[in-house]
């Protein structure tokens, strides 16, 4: 499972990187994708296969489909690759190139002061995670809730305001 | 030794059987078709004309497999793997007969909806790295379609977990011993359907593909082994959309005198051909109406279907 664990990692450390140097929209979205899937991977060996699975559907799936969705909308062809490249130049790097260095070596360093202590405890089913949820987690569930029941009240204003609009230049004309 | 070897023996028997099934689905459907629309349909080859199965495959693997100039090849290539495996992956989760199962997995209708909600991409992606304004169209038609239906398609789901109490399949078909849960949950069964129906885009709700408007949609440019992933891709998508309406509302492997994997089979077979029935009977709707009807129709029913299951769930225990 440590072996698993550590390819996963570096799959999604490798994809997060490749998203970032990509200059054409959608692979870097496709690398995205890959970086989700392997960071719910990570979750599986550390015995949360619900959140894994969650991971996936709401990241991976859900929500990465609709980034594409927009993309694909925009249409950007080569002008987009080139514009990339124009404000993605070669010295932009060294800064947080150096930064992630010296980040890279402390992680090292601590991995190789001892053996990690493994928190694998059991596998967490999803009806522990919807008791601990609906428990003592309850309120954070229910801003949660308030949040998204805002955003879907806006985009519902947004979806009208548009209605109205044409209604009043039907009128005025 | 011999856990291991029969585990082997499983996964390799699904898979076999699985494309095997899917090759001849394509006579299937076309007999049925033939049958609902008063013509005989490919009836020369071999006996009843099933050997048309061998002809179109080797038709296909012999065909140029041709990527145009203008795609995006790297994307273009990946986009038909994506289906095949996701489909295929789906399928390690259903349970077949006692036992025989690739992976009991304690999330597994989430897993399902995972990977269904990981094939996206696949027609996404085809239609986007095509680099052709009908199949790009056929690619946004697809995201936006697949995206509403998911949503409810994973709440209508709940309805038969809050029944069974449990994730894992195995559990569920166990739970449905003395009723299935078509029963209780009928209107979670109709709304599995539909939205089934919606993922796996077969006639009445193939938008993206939609010959008449867009010209094969996300697929127009593919063609050869590449454009045959597509095809089998789409008949595997319908008969695991099939096996889950068995497994979750009908009692999966359950019934009288036959062995359960015949009953299994049987089950599957009978909503198989239900999809084709549909395709044959039913005109394709149009597109605003398809999305509004689900958002507006069938994302209120899902919901009142949870709670209603989950007050009387709560109330009788």
């Amino acid at each position: 499972m440590t072996t698993v664990f550590y390819i996963a990692s570096a799959i999604a450390l490798l994809s997060t990187i490749m998203v970032i140097t990509r200059y054409n929209a959608v692979h870097a979205l496709l690398y995205l994708v890959v970086s989700f899937v392997s960071i719910a991977l990570i979750f599986f060996v550390l015995g949360a296969p619900f959140i894994a699975v969650l991971e996936v559907i709401i990241y991976a799936g859900a929500i990465m489909v609709l980034f594409l969705f927009v993309i694909m909308m925009l249409n950007l062809g080569e002008v987009a690759v080139q514009k990339e490249k124009e404000w993605l130049p070669k010295q932009m790097w060294i800064g947080p190139g150096i930064l992630s260095g010296i980040l890279f070596v402390l992680i090292v360093y601590t991995l190789f002061q001892g053996e990690p202590q493994w928190a694998i405890v059991d596998m967490i089913g999803p009806a522990e995670v919807g008791a601990e949820l609906f428990g003592p987690y309850i309120i954070a569930v229910q801003l949660a809730g308030l949040m998204l029941l805002a955003g879907l009240i806006a985009a519902t204003l947004f979806g009208k305001r548009v209605k109205f609009k044409e209604k009043k230049e039907k009128e005025d004309s | 030794m011999s856990e291991t070897l029969q585990h082997i023996v499983i996964v390799f028997g699904i898979l076999f059987g699985l494309l095997t099934l899917a090759a001849g689905l394509i006579w299937i459907e076309r007999r049925l078709l033939g049958v609902w629309q008063n013509r005989y349909g490919p009836n020369r080859v071999g006996p009843l004309g099933i050997f048309i199965v061998l002809a179109d495959m080797i038709k296909i693997f012999f065909k140029e497999d041709w990527i145009p100039p203008f795609a995006d090849k790297k994307v273009f290539v990946i986009a038909p793997t994506i289906i095949m495996f996701v489909v295929l992956m789906s399928w390690a989760v259903v349970p077949v007969a006692p036992g025989v199962v690739v992976l009991d997995l304690n999330v597994g209708i989430l897993f399902f909806l995972a990977m269904s909600s990981i094939g996206i991409y696949s027609t996404v992606l085809a239609g986007w790295a095509s680099n052709n304004k009908y199949s790009l169209l056929g690619g946004l038609r697809m995201s936006a379609q697949m995206f509403s239906y998911e949503v409810f398609m994973g709440l209508s789901l709940m309805g038969v977990v809050i029944m069974a109490g449990s994730f894992n399949l195995t559990d569920i078909v166990n739970a449905q011993k003395n009723m299935w849960f078509v029963v209780p949950q009928f209107l979670g069964f109709i709304i599995f359907f539909i939205a089934g129906l919606a993922e796996s885009h077969r006639l009445p709700f193939d938008m993206p593909e939609a010959e008449s408007e867009l010209i094969a949609g996300f697929h127009s440019e593919y063609s050869g082994m590449k454009f045959g992933m597509f095809f089998v891709g789409e008949y595997v998508g319908v008969t695991l959309i099939s096996a889950f309406i068995v497994t979750l509302f009908f009692g999966g492997w359950h019934g009288p005198v036959l062995p359960p994997f015949v009953w299994f089979f049987l089950k599957m077979m009978f909503f198989i051909c239900l999809f084709v029935l549909l395709r044959a009977a039913l005109p394709r709707p149009r597109y605003d109406q398809l999305l509004s009807y689900g958002w507006k129709i069938l994302l209120p029913l899902a919901l009142l279907n949870i709670v209603v299951t989950g007050g009387l769930v709560l109330a009788f225990e």
